[in-house]
């Protein structure tokens, strides 16, 4: 009994101690883009130029470090930059994911990216007929400029005539500088590729002696010197109609890091700052609600039962929210909204448990032991009821945006951490708190519903 | 015994609900929100008196975006949906619009089509998984021997209740969307699959005791077994029920604006599965088994 008694105070102590945490300032809670106000941003890479999946994960790699860089050089506190795979096989699509709290000037979070250039290395395209399809559906294009007809679909139209692409790309660039020739008017770049992108350079020059290597910079030709020799250092030039201004801006852009692979954006959202305050506001007050009514209902129907099972539900808030802080998991107006049904659930298994307790008590048993009886038979229930639930946050998780998924995992963690406070701290407060005879008073007490 | 002895009167009021369900959906079907079909919603608050509707209109057709639906929120806001923009159109229709932009979401069609095929699969796969785990917590069920049911029955009765309970919500999205302009949104999927992993929780708490009650010697008539069962799991099922809807009603009437529905949707999804799981499931085992019984002779 003193046992018990004592495990109830370090129980009580533990959730004020877990409710201070909750509260303290460190490490704050994670709010999701909807709820503190900023940009989501979906884009799509093509990768149709790379062909085995260690290229496309690699090029997705350096795509991701990149547009970090980029985004973290200009300032944005806290971003999140994830690549993914959707789809199979030959159909599977790989996109970028940019989250971007507190910017909710779309125009500026564009500009960030969209200034990053995509450099790429091209060489000549053989003679033959796949070059002169191309070139005759060109042909047959102009004509129908010309006559202004519409242009026809053809998807050969796409394709560049004189070159194929190479593996060289932005993504092997080590530095770029600009530099001031004597036999050039302009400006010209210098470009240094690192190891790797050395090694495939000279490759690609040796291979490719006395023909031209095109270099493009966002899709369009820039220059295409002729290869002289092999060459090994690493170092190659870009010549072109430069100012002083636009190369420098262009050498900055590069330095920061070019796109290995083409990307497109398909997919914008953006959240205000006060409609996310406003949202938060509101999920808070719903939850504090929620957890009212649904604690006045429990001392309504189940009295000092229920006032045991407000104080494992108390528990159960001080541990779930802090497992929140620390995980961290990042709550979104979802996930609130998920945390809040967890609430309603959380009390299942005491409603189940004290249910069951009346039963045993009724048929005479005696209080510790219909205690004792009453969770074991309880038990297989709750089990077997929160399982299903369990599968389906499972699958949600697995299937869920971002917002679907914020919600699954507050789920997922309530059903667990209300399965293990149910069990052990409604169980041992029942324990210590019961008393040793049975009165009307007790009766009525530990009773409840509206017959006894 | 009164739910039991009246169970046709319980199994006509789900038959009229599930055929206004299936009615509904067909006339009115469900408005499908931009994560589904793609496109744009820009929501613009004003901080002094908002522009005229129409003139608005006018200032949005010079830009050329298509069929554009501009609605008025509250007495300062409008809400625009249209297609899927490019960033150079978003900023002219900023500056034609004015105001303070809240809310800008612009999907692609390709990814709503994915969220479509992505939920369906979802659905399906929870729809098996929860058979499948039906099937293994009542594999032990005493069966026809004893005057009962075989143990699939039970399974198969609770996938029937859960097409109830989900056909019904989905019934009443549709008229939402009608009266209201209810979207179905990911949210929407979201509610469903929570409420079939929920629902199913009743059912398992009833056919729990059933299975318990037919496994004592007693020389009680498998209805009445049935019926002591309900009698005795009623006040539970009623009550963990009852804590999950008034915390889903707060957000309802407290909640921001996002979830609304779809703690709704959520909350009439877990009454319908309350009340199925006591009013459907249990006499639907009483009717099986007295079908059986006189088809046998």
């Amino acid at each position: 009994m003193i046992y018990r008694r004592l495990l109830m105070v370090v129980m009580l102590l533990l959730t004020a101690g877990l409710t201070w945490f909750d509260f303290s300032a460190y490490r704050p809670f994670h709010l999701g883009l909807d709820l503190r106000g900023g940009s989501h941003l979906v884009y799509e890479a093509d990768v149709s130029q790379l062909s085995s999946s260690n290229d496309i994960k690699e090029a997705m790699a350096s795509l991701r470090g990149v547009i970090e860089r980029r985004i973290n050089a200009f300032g944005v506190a806290e971003p999140i930059i994830q690549t993914e795979t959707v789809g199979l096989g030959t159909a599977a699509r790989q996109r970028l994911i940019v989250e971007l709290p507190g910017v909710t000037d779309l125009n500026e979070a564009l500009k960030l990216i969209d200034i990053t250039p995509v450099l790429e290395f091209k060489t000549e395209r053989p003679d033959g007929p796949e070059k002169e399809k191309i070139l005759a559906a060109v042909e047959v294009a102009r004509a129908a400029l010309t006559e202004g007809k519409p242009l026809p679909n053809d998807p050969l139209l796409n394709q560049d005539p004189e070159f194929v692409p190479s593996p060289l790309t932005g993504r092997y660039l080590k530095r770029a500088q600009v530099q001031f020739g004597q036999q050039t008017l302009g400006p010209s770049i210098s470009l240094e590729f690192d190891a790797a992108g050395a090694k495939i350079f000279a490759d690609l020059t040796k291979a490719n002696v006395d023909k031209r290597i095109g270099i493009y910079l966002d899709g369009a030709p820039l220059s295409a010197p002729v290869v002289r020799e092999e060459i090994k250092d690493g170092r190659a030039e870009i010549t072109g109609d430069f100012t002083v201004t636009a190369a420098r801006e262009l050498v900055r852009n590069l330095n920061l890091g070019a796109l290995p692979v083409p990307i497109k954006l398909v997919s914008t959202e953006t959240v205000g700052a006060t409609l996310g305050q406003e949202a938060l506001a509101k999920g808070l007050k719903a939850g504090v609600i929620g957890l009212i009514v649904v604690a006045v209902f429990m001392v309504f129907w189940y009295r000092l039962n229920g006032l045991v099972a407000i104080i494992s539900l108390a528990l159960y808030i001080a541990l779930v929210l802090a497992i929140f802080k620390l995980l961290p998991v990042t709550l979104t107006a979802a996930g609130i909204a998920g945390f809040i049904l967890s609430l309603g659930i959380a009390v299942d298994a005491n409603v189940l448990i004290f249910e069951r307790l009346k039963e045993e008590l009724r048929l005479g048993e005696h209080f510790h032991e219909a205690i004792r009886a009453g969770f074991a038979h309880a038990w297989l229930a709750i089990r077997d009821s929160n399982l299903s639930s369990i599968i389906s946050a499972l699958v949600l998780f697995w299937f869920g945006t971002s917002l679907i998924k914020g919600f699954a995992l507050t789920l997922t963690i309530g059903i667990m951490v209300s399965l293990f406070t149910a069990i052990t701290v409604t169980r041992n407060l029942l324990l210590a708190i019961a008393p040793n005879h049975k009165s009307r008073w007790v009766h009525f007490l530990f009773g409840g519903g509206l017959k006894h | 015994m009164f739910i039991i002895n009246h169970r046709r009167i319980f199994f006509l009021i789900s038959s009229l609900l599930v055929l206004a369900a299936v009615v509904a959906l067909a006339t009115y079907g469900l408005q499908l929100g931009t994560d589904f079909t793609g496109g744009t919603i820009i929501e613009t608050e004003y901080a002094a008196a908002r522009p005229e509707i129409n003139r608005l209109k006018t200032e949005i057709e010079a830009l050329n975006l298509g069929q554009v639906s501009v609605q008025a929120i509250g007495e300062q806001a409008i809400l625009l949906r249209l297609r899927t923009i490019t960033e150079v159109e978003h900023q002219a229709l900023k500056t034609a619009l004015g105001g303070e932009e809240k809310r800008y979401s612009s999907i692609g069609p390709a990814i709503g089509e994915e969220l479509a095929r992505r939920g369906i699969i979802a659905i399906a796969i929870v729809v098996i998984l929860i058979i499948l785990y039906i099937a293994f917590v009542f594999r032990h069920v005493p069966g026809a021997h004893r005057g009962g049911v075989n143990s699939w029955k039970y399974g198969l009765i609770a996938i029937l209740a859960l097409i109830h309970d989900i056909a019904i919500p989905t019934g009443v999205m549709a008229v939402l969307g009608h009266y209201y302009g209810a979207e179905v949104d990911a949210l929407f999927l979201t509610a469903l699959l929570t409420i079939l992993g929920l629902s199913v929780n009743d059912t398992i708490v009833v056919f729990d005791r059933i299975r318990e009650n037919l496994k004592q010697n007693s020389s009680e008539r498998f209805e009445e077994v049935i019926g002591r069962s309900l009698n005795e799991t009623i006040v539970r099922s009623v009550n963990t029920s009852l804590t999950v809807i008034l915390a889903l009603l707060a957000v309802y009437f407290f909640g921001g604006a996002t979830t609304k529905y779809f703690a709704l949707i959520m909350a009439i999804g877990m009454f319908v599965g309350t009340y199925s799981s006591i009013f459907i499931a249990s006499p639907l085992l009483v009717t099986w088994q007295k079908w059986s019984a006189r088809k046998n002779g």
